[in-house]
Order: C-alpha cells, then sequence, then structure tokens
C-alpha cells in the first residue's frame, strides 16, 4: 500500500475546510465598511494561530507514536502545573483567571489539558494490567479527569470543565460498569428536577421510589437491598441539596438566569434572554438561502455578542441560511462519525481510545456550542472547535487532530 | 465495550440539530421580520413643500428652517441647567419634567426635549451647544409666510393625528399635512412624495451605513409650487379696510372664476401658527367666540342676501315675462301685501316705478309685485315657487359652489316643499312668502355666492367655479375651473338689470360708491338680522352689504362686501367695495379721505352692545 494513502487526508480535508469557512465568517462578524482595519486585524492574528496550528501538525508527523506513550503521564503533569501556574501568573479576563499573557498573544491552557488528559487516558487504559470494570482503575480514571476539570472550574471556566468531564464517555464506551451511567442520568434527571420543583418534593419522591423498590423485592432479598437502597437515596437527597444549594448560594445571578431562560421558568428577551434570542433571530431570519455574505442585517449591526468567537454559527445561519448552516453540521457529523471508524480500527488500545477522546471532546463542543446558539442547551461560553475566532481553541485542536493522524497513520505497527 | 454507543449519539445529535434548524430557519415565518425590525431603519426623504405665489407672481408662502433641540438621556452629563432655561425662556421645572420624559420614551434613542425652536434662540443656543453634551439641534422645515392677511385662504399645516393616519396610510406620525385653507385643497400638489432610504442600525440604534447598497431606496417626487389667483395687495387693502369691523370681501374675476381677494375681519397673520408658540396661539383663536377668527366670512358667513337679492328676482321675472322692464307699479311709501299687512318702503307715496328705478331706489313695493307675478304666475304657487328656485340654483345658490377651499355653506334658498311642511294646510302664496322678494325671509347667502351672481350678472349669464388656484407647476388646473357654467335666464334679460345697477352708483342708494372714470354697477342692501341674548330673539343693527361690478363693459372684477351691523348699505359695503374696484382697476386711490373714514371706521362700540348686558337701540 502506498505510505501517502494511508495518512487520513480526508480528515485533514474537513480540518481546512472547516477553518477556511470559519475564517469568512469571523470576517463577516466584525466587518466595518467604514473601517476595515479592524477586520484585517482578526484575520491576521487567526491567520497566523492557524499558521501555527499547521506547523504543529507538520512536527507532530515526524514524532513516533511511542513517544506519545511514553511521555503521556509527563505532558499531563506539565499541563496540571500550567493551571496551576494560573494562580499566580494568569490574567483575569470577564471574571475568570484561564489566561497567560504573552506579549500580545494570550494563551488559555486548559484548552491544552483536554489533549494531555485523552493522551493521559489511552496510556491508562492501553496499560497492561488496566481493567476498567475494576474498581482501581477506573477511579484512577476519574482521578485523571477530575484533577484539570476541578481546576478549570475554580478559574472559573465551567464551560471547559464540562468539556473535561466529557471523557466520562470515553469511559463508558470502553466498559465502565452501567451503574456509573445510570446514576449520571439519575443526577441529571434528579438536577433538573431540582431546579424546576422545590428542593423537598424531590426528596420526598425519592424516598417513596426507594421504599416502593423495597417493597416490590422478594422477602429474601428485601433484607439484602435495605442498605444499599437506603444509602442511594441518602446520596441522592444529599445531591439534591447540594445542586439546590449551590444553585442557590454559590451560583451568581447570571448563572441562575441562564438556566431559568431554558427552563422556560422566566422570559426575558431584553435582559438576561437577549443572547438566546438575539442568535435564534440571526439564525432564522437566515431562511432557507441565507442573506449572502456580509449582508446579514444582524450580524452587521451587532446584535448578537461574541459573534466572531462562540456565536459564530449564528453569522453562518443569517448569511448562508438552512443550506449553509446544516452544510457545517454535516461538515462536523461526518469528521466525528470517521474518528469513531478510524478508532475502531486501531490495534492498540492506546491508539483508539486516544481517538475516542478526540471524537468525545469535539462531540461535546459542537453539540454544546452548537445546542447553546439554537436555544437547547443553556449559555455555556465554549468555542465551536476550528471556526471560532480564538487562538488556543484553534491550536489545541490542531495538536489534537496532528496527533491523531500521526497514531492512526502507524496503526499497522 | 460499547462500539454503537459513540456513533449513534453523535448520529442523535446530529437529527436533533437537523430538525431544529429546519424549524427555525424554514418553519417559522417570524424571524425574518424580527431581525428586519431589529436591524433595518426605514428612513423617509421628504421633498420640501412646494411654495405659493399670488397671481402676480408674489411669495406668499415658502419654508424656513426651525430648530429642535433634542436629547439622548444616556449621553447627558451634568450641565449649568439654569444657563439652558434663561436661553430657552423655560423654568427649571418645566426643563426637568421634559428630561424625564425623554428618559421615559428612550435611554438611547433621541427625543424631541423642545421643538421648535426659532432662528434667533437657535444662533444663541448654537454657541453654548459644547456645554451640554447628550443634546444636539435638529434641523427641520416649517412654513413660512410672507404676507400678514390671507391666513383664512392659506390655511396651515399641522402633525398627523390618529385619523389622518387611519384614512390615509401614507402618513406616519410626526409628519405633516395641510390642515385648512388651500394647503389643505392642495395637499398633494405642495406636499409631493416622500422617498424610502433604508439604513443598517446596530445593536445601539445606531445608524452605521446603508442597507443593501441603497438598492430598496426610492427617490422622493419633488412638491409643485402653486399661484393663487388672489392678489395679495388687494387682499391686504381690504383687510385694512375692514379694520375693526367684522365681515367680508369676496371678489371674482368674471372672465375667469378666479377670485382676487377673499377677506374675513378680524384675521389673525399666519405667522402665529408657526413655531414654538403655536398651541397656545391657536387656542386664544380658537376660545374667542365673538371675533371668531377661524371663522371665515367670506365663505362661510350665511346671511340673508337682503336687497341685492331683487335684481335675481328682477332676472327671474323676465325670464319667465312676467314683467315688462318699462311696465310700472306705484308705491305708497310701502304696500299692503295682505289684508293689514303692510310692507314698508322708502319711496315717497305715489312714486310709480319701472325696473330701473325700482332697482335704483330699492323699490320694495315694486320688487314685492315682481316676486308674486313669479310665484302666483299659474295660480299654483308650489310649481311658481319650484321654477323660481331652479332658476336660483343655476346661479349655484342654495348649494355648495365647488370652489378650492375646503371650508364653506351651502346657503339656502327654500322650494315648495319647506313652504308645505311650514304651511300644512298648503294654504300659502306669492304673498305669503313675500319676504323672499327683497332678500330676507328663509333666503341665505354667503358672500362667495353673492360675489359669484354678480359675477355672472357682469357675464351676462354664465360663469366660472371660483377658485383660488391660478397655475400649477408644471400641470394645469382641474377642468371644472375652465368650465363655462350658465345661468337659465337669457342673455338679454340681463342688459336691463345691468342698467338698473349702473343707476344705482349713478343716481340711486350708493352714489357715494361711483369712481371717476369707471362705470360701476351695484346694488346696496341693508339686512334686518337677530340673535339671540339670553334666550331672547333681539333684532341687531342692520347689516350693511353691497354688490358690485366694473366696469359696466368688459368687466374685471366683481364682488360682494357685507359688514356686520355696519347699518345701511351705502354706509360702509358700497363705500368699501368703491375703492377695492378703484385700487384694483387704476392702482392707486385718488378719494382719500373715503379710505381714510373706512379704514378708521369702527364698530367695536356696535358689537360690544351685545355683551354689554345693558338694553340697547339698534341702526342709530
Amino acid at each position: 500500500m502506498n505510505k501517502l494513502a494511508r495518512f487520513d487526508w480526508f480528515s485533514l480535508l474537513l480540518y481546512l475546510v472547516l477553518f477556511g469557512i470559519g475564517l469568512i465568517n469571523i470576517y463577516s462578524a466584525v466587518y466595518n465598511a467604514d473601517d476595515n482595519s479592524v477586520a484585517l486585524s482578526f484575520m491576521q492574528k487567526q491567520l497566523i494561530s492557524f499558521g501555527l496550528g499547521v506547523i504543529l501538525i507538520f512536527i507532530i508527523q515526524f514524532f513516533d507514536t511511542r513517544f506519545f506513550e511514553r511521555y503521556a503521564s509527563i505532558i499531563y503533569l506539565v499541563s496540571i502545573g500550567s493551571l496551576l501556574g494560573l494562580w499566580l501568573f494568569g490574567t483575569e479576563v470577564s471574571g475568570a483567571k484561564s489566561w497567560y499573557n504573552i506579549g500580545s498573544f494570550s494563551l488559555q491552557p486548559s484548552e491544552f489539558a483536554k489533549v494531555a488528559v485523552a493522551l493521559t487516558f489511552a496510556k491508562h487504559l492501553g496499560g497492561f494490567n488496566t481493567q476498567i470494570k475494576k474498581t482501581k482503575d477506573y477511579i484512577s480514571a476519574f482521578v485523571i479527569m477530575g484533577i484539570p476539570a476541578i481546576l478549570t472550574l475554580l478559574q472559573p471556566d465551567p464551560g471547559t470543565a464540562l468539556v473535561l468531564l466529557g471523557f466520562f464517555l470515553v469511559l463508558h464506551i470502553e466498559g465502565l460498569p452501567s451503574f456509573f451511567f445510570i446514576c449520571l442520568i439519575s443526577l441529571f434527571v434528579l438536577f433538573v428536577s431540582t431546579l424546576l420543583l422545590d428542593m423537598y418534593w424531590v426528596m420526598v419522591a425519592i424516598l417513596l421510589f426507594a421504599i416502593l423498590y423495597i417493597a416490590l423485592q422478594s422477602k429474601q432479598k428485601r433484607k439484602k437491598i435495605v442498605f444499599p437502597a437506603l444509602l442511594v437515596s441518602i446520596i441522592f437527597g444529599g445531591f439534591t441539596y447540594s445542586v439546590s444549594y449551590i444553585f442557590e448560594h454559590i451560583f451568581e445571578q447570571r448563572h441562575r438566569d441562564r438556566f431559568n431562560i431554558l427552563l422556560g421558568k422566566e422570559l426575558d428577551t431584553q435582559g438576561v434572554g437577549y443572547n438566546i434570542n438575539q442568535s435564534q433571530i440571526a439564525i432564522g431570519s437566515g431562511r432557507f438561502s441565507g442573506k449572502g455574505f456580509l449582508e446579514g442585517t444582524q450580524t452587521k449591526g451587532g446584535f448578537v455578542p461574541e459573534q466572531q468567537t462562540d456565536y459564530i454559527f449564528t453569522t453562518i445561519g443569517e448569511e448562508w441560511g438552512f443550506i449553509g448552516s446544516s452544510f457545517v453540521l454535516l461538515l462536523f457529523l461526518v469528521l466525528m462519525l470517521r474518528i469513531v471508524r478510524v478508532a475502531y480500527k486501531q490495534k492498540k488500545t492506546f491508539s483508539r481510545v486516544f481517538c475516542l477522546g478526540f471524537a468525545c471532546t469535539l462531540f461535546i463542543h459542537v453539540a454544546i456550542n452548537l445546542g447553546m446558539v439554537v436555544g437547547l442547551v443553556p449559555t455555556i461560553g465554549i468555542p465551536l472547535p476550528l471556526m471560532s475566532y480564538g487562538g488556543s481553541s484553534l491550536l489545541a485542536f490542531s495538536v489534537f487532530l496532528g496527533i491523531y493522524l500521526r497514531i492512526t497513520y502507524q496503526r499497522m505497527d | 465495550m460499547r462500539k454503537r454507543f459513540l456513533p449513534i449519539l453523535i448520529s442523535f445529535f446530529g437529527i436533533v440539530m437537523f430538525a431544529r434548524l429546519f424549524s427555525l430557519q424554514i418553519l417559522s415565518e417570524e424571524f425574518g421580520d424580527l431581525s428586519l425590525k431589529n436591524s433595518v431603519l426605514k428612513q423617509f426623504v421628504y421633498p420640501e413643500r412646494g411654495y405659493v405665489y399670488d397671481r402676480n407672481g408674489k411669495l406668499l408662502v415658502s419654508n424656513q428652517p426651525m430648530y429642535d433641540l433634542m436629547v439622548v438621556p444616556k449621553d447627558l452629563m451634568s450641565f449649568d441647567t439654569l444657563d439652558l432655561c434663561k436661553m430657552l425662556r423655560l423654568t427649571k421645572q418645566e426643563l426637568n419634567k421634559k428630561l424625564a420624559k425623554a428618559k421615559r420614551y428612550s435611554f438611547r434613542a433621541p427625543s424631541v426635549l423642545l421643538g421648535q425652536i426659532s432662528k434667533e434662540d437657535y444662533a444663541t443656543l448654537q454657541e453654548k451647544m459644547w456645554k451640554f453634551p447628550g443634546m444636539y439641534i435638529q434641523r427641520k422645515s416649517v412654513r413660512a409666510y410672507h404676507t400678514d392677511v390671507a391666513s383664512n385662504i392659506l390655511g396651515y399645516i399641522s402633525e398627523v393625528n390618529y385619523f389622518d393616519m387611519e384614512t390615509n396610510p401614507y402618513y406616519k406620525r410626526g409628519e405633516l399635512i395641510g390642515r385648512q385653507g388651500i394647503e389643505k385643497t392642495y395637499e398633494k400638489i405642495l406636499r409631493g412624495k416622500k422617498g424610502v432610504t433604508y439604513l443598517q442600525r446596530d445593536k445601539f440604534n445606531r445608524v452605521i451605513g446603508p442597507y443593501k447598497e441603497k438598492q430598496l431606496d426610492t427617490l422622493p417626487t419633488p412638491a409643485q409650487d402653486i399661484t393663487l389667483s388672489i392678489d395679495i395687495d388687494l387682499q391686504e387693502y381690504g383687510t385694512k379696510l375692514l379694520a375693526n369691523k367684522r365681515g367680508g370681501i369676496l371678489a371674482i374675476e368674471p372672465s375667469t372664476g378666479e377670485i382676487l381677494m377673499s377677506v374675513s375681519t378680524p384675521t389673525y397673520a399666519p405667522n402665529l401658527l408657526v413655531g414654538r408658540d403655536r398651541s397656545a396661539n391657536f387656542r386664544v383663536l380658537k376660545q374667542d367666540t365673538l371675533n371668531r377668527f377661524l371663522f371665515d366670512r367670506s365663505l362661510q358667513g350665511q346671511y340673508p342676501p337682503g336687497s341685492p337679492f331683487k335684481v335675481l328676482n328682477a332676472l327671474v321675472a323676465l325670464e319667465e315675462e312676467v314683467i315688462q322692464p318699462n311696465a310700472r307699479f306705484t308705491c305708497y311709501s310701502g304696500h299692503f301685501y295682505a289684508q293689514n299687512q303692510f310692507m314698508e318702503c322708502k319711496c315717497k307715496p305715489g312714486t310709480k316705478n319701472n325696473l330701473d328705478r325700482g332697482i335704483y331706489n330699492s323699490c320694495n313695493t315694486y320688487f314685492s309685485n315682481v316676486y308674486r307675478r313669479i310665484i302666483d304666475k299659474e295660480n299654483n304657487a308650489p310649481d311658481g315657487i319650484n321654477t323660481w328656485h331652479s332658476h336660483l340654483s343655476s346661479f349655484g345658490l342654495g348649494n355648495y359652489l365647488g370652489y378650492d377651499h375646503p371650508v364653506g355653506q351651502s346657503g339656502y334658498v327654500p322650494n315648495a316643499n319647506f313652504y308645505n311642511l311650514w304651511y300644512p294646510n298648503q294654504l300659502w302664496n306669492g304673498a305669503t312668502t313675500v319676504s323672499n322678494a327683497i332678500g330676507q325671509g328663509e333666503i341665505l347667502m354667503t358672500p362667495i355666492q353673492l360675489a359669484n351672481v354678480t359675477a355672472a350678472i357682469a357675464n351676462r349669464g354664465f360663469f366660472y367655479t371660483p377658485h383660488f388656484i391660478k397655475g400649477i407647476q408644471g400641470d394645469f388646473i382641474a377642468v371644472k375651473y375652465r368650465t363655462k357654467r350658465f345661468a337659465s335666464i337669457s342673455k338679454e334679460h340681463f342688459e336691463p338689470v345691468i342698467e338698473g345697477m349702473a343707476n344705482v352708483v349713478k343716481k340711486g342708494t350708493a352714489r357715494i360708491a361711483s369712481i371717476q372714470g369707471i362705470e360701476v354697477c351695484g346694488k346696496t342692501g341693508t339686512i334686518e338680522n337677530f340673535t339671540r341674548i339670553n334666550g331672547v330673539r333681539t333684532q341687531l343693527t342692520d347689516h350693511s352689504m353691497f354688490i358690485a361690478f366694473a366696469p359696466k363693459d368688459n368687466p374685471k372684477i366683481a364682488l360682494s362686501v357685507i359688514v356686520e351691523n355696519g347699518y345701511w348699505g351705502g354706509r360702509w359695503a358700497a363705500p368699501i367695495a368703491s375703492l377695492v374696484i378703484e385700487k384694483y382697476l387704476t392702482g392707486n386711490v385718488k378719494r382719500s379721505w373715503l379710505e381714510k373714514h373706512m379704514m378708521e371706521g369702527s364698530l367695536e362700540a356696535e358689537y360690544a352692545k351685545v355683551t354689554s348686558n345693558k338694553p340697547f337701540s339698534i341702526n342709530e
């Protein structure tokens, strides 16, 4: 087989196309007819990041796969160190201490932590003695993703923390006991119902549910499960209480508002709901074929905030319509499904888990970002991969892609 | 391993997202409109309102800049309120109230803090604007009047109200519309048609440039200037002559139907209804129920025509062949028209009057006989009066004339139905309704109807619908103002009547109206009139009335003059008419003593009687 043909050109092409579309729409989002210099400076910065990304992808191809496997732990430690270093050297931007300022560029280490976690997961699960069903092994996996997640949550950057916790999906796919997934779903249901209903009603419901569960068991079994069932309901009750407590006391009003809007508890199109409302107007007004490049009235008027970064999809929706936005959605779906397919062709567990980690990270990003701009998910500030304006995110995904390309190229080894 | 988990999750997400995009972008209709409302500002471009000229090309109405002081509450910083109040002649409370109102309207969008600041105030304010951040001055255009008279003709413009917007979708909030006078009649011509420009705006409502490279924009259609038929100098002269008197003058050029002047006094200067003090001034004008500034006496005043109506009866009688010009009736200082019913006359007892003498002596007895012969021609009063009515209608009486001014009255000419209702037993005839013979009774006419009848007589049988318009820039005036209307009286019957009218001035009741070198034909009127004072019908001093045209051959002007409570026709109305004719035909007035007497003469004392709450005597 031709050596070059083994390389995943298709994924690289998707990467380039998505970046290109993103660049065009960033230009439109920051375009100002009177003063072109603003838009050009945005272009310049994004292209520099892109250039760096391409160089990194190129360099990575010269490393051996084993290099990543061997040094995964060190990369992980460096990454954790860079997150810790934020406490000392970080710059605060809009309330979150997530950035290092290097000259005129700023770097977000949490973006690169995703790559580090993916590598470390791959190494951990690919180890000779690792059995994900074993308590010791899955607890250590939880720790691997838990540490950076907690560190980013403290910045506070809940969006990135959520993405890091998304590696749970990798564990589930790799065979984590179903108990955890059921727990997660239950906790999610509990979370939403606690916000929607009163905390005490939820607790009463948990208790009734436990009693009913016990009552339905046969006499012999009953004695055995009374204790675990009660324990689970106490844990659930404690979770409900903490959700309620965090929501009321730790969350700031803006966080509360976001959830309230989404759950339909409040309707406010001028205040907190403004973003969601305006981005839906922008996308909706694009109709079938869009208003055309640089013709988006919502985009030009700057009605959608952060449009070149987290809300870049609204520009696509408005100026390129249903055709453009579903094309972009399709590109993302194809890219993700391709990565998953390639993952299962890998012989080595390390390679497979890394690819799955990449796919999961992409999926969480795309799902939350697109879900947010169309009003299906509460406002959580994470960028659209490869398209949103911002160097760190683009570079991190470039590194991700670079390693992915390198690893999958060597799958025959 | 759960191999299918991630592909299923990704596909599920894909399906949900496609569905959501489909519903947002294809199914729901609302977002397109919402985004336009959000971000596209539709702004109108107004053409400058057309100018108005008089028949000699003198500019009457143009436009002037007016300035609105605008405020954007968001940008306000502390400023010297005292200084601003002093410049704008406001109290501090008033200013604070206006600022609060602007804030309520919008914090970010500009609103009018103080509208219609004059040029003078603008000059001082302009110098100091830098002291008031968050405020700026916006220029707009309002009417400028170059005359102090003719407000009743010109009318005024004002902001559209809810009703205007409902009935005509062209108009949007804050726009101006011709509200009265020729501004109203010729609104479409004077206004032109506004254009539209679309602007892109941002989330702060700021305009950031044109929308779609102006592809959707339309250019405004320029307004047209109009020329009025009025002679503004004559209008001004007439207004002066009627000073301190309530009344009206309406003059028509018989050969065209063009209205040369339409004076109504007391009047007001049109500039009073422009600018900051407009509403205060308007209130004063509107609330004066005695002087009735906004009531156009020349178009809306309905009076019994009095003796001038006799010439119409003469014409009808000649047409109906019930009299011969030379046939005479004897007057005994009046006559009994029924048992114990005597109508007085100023003739000496035993005077024998033919048509000519009947007219120039204004003999009541003569015209009572004429009238009764018309009505009782076939011994059928209803038929007689309907014939009489139809002749009068052919002169445009009892109905609106169709001139180009929004105000007016139809006047009234009774017909058979009217008297049948009044006398249910149908026992009525010429004698019963004899007041009509001398223009009293049920007949009502407006000065413009009187002037129009005079013009028709001057033309020997036809007239044009009177009109104020003489020319429209790049357009013709309406066909109806260029079409002859014929009275139902044969041409030859006018000559004896005109002869009589000429003698009115030569040797009759209006000798004071004679002008050297010009043969004036006229007819005086002394009109009994009544009012209600505290619910009691009270007779007031007679109105002074005069109709005239001149010269006798090839007439150039026909007019009617009424001076309310001016007593007899020769006292005020005839001299005023004569002065107007002299002024119009010769350009200057030689009889300055008469001019002075008219201009300085006042009837205020007469008018004060009505409101004095004391008993008073009339006709003194």
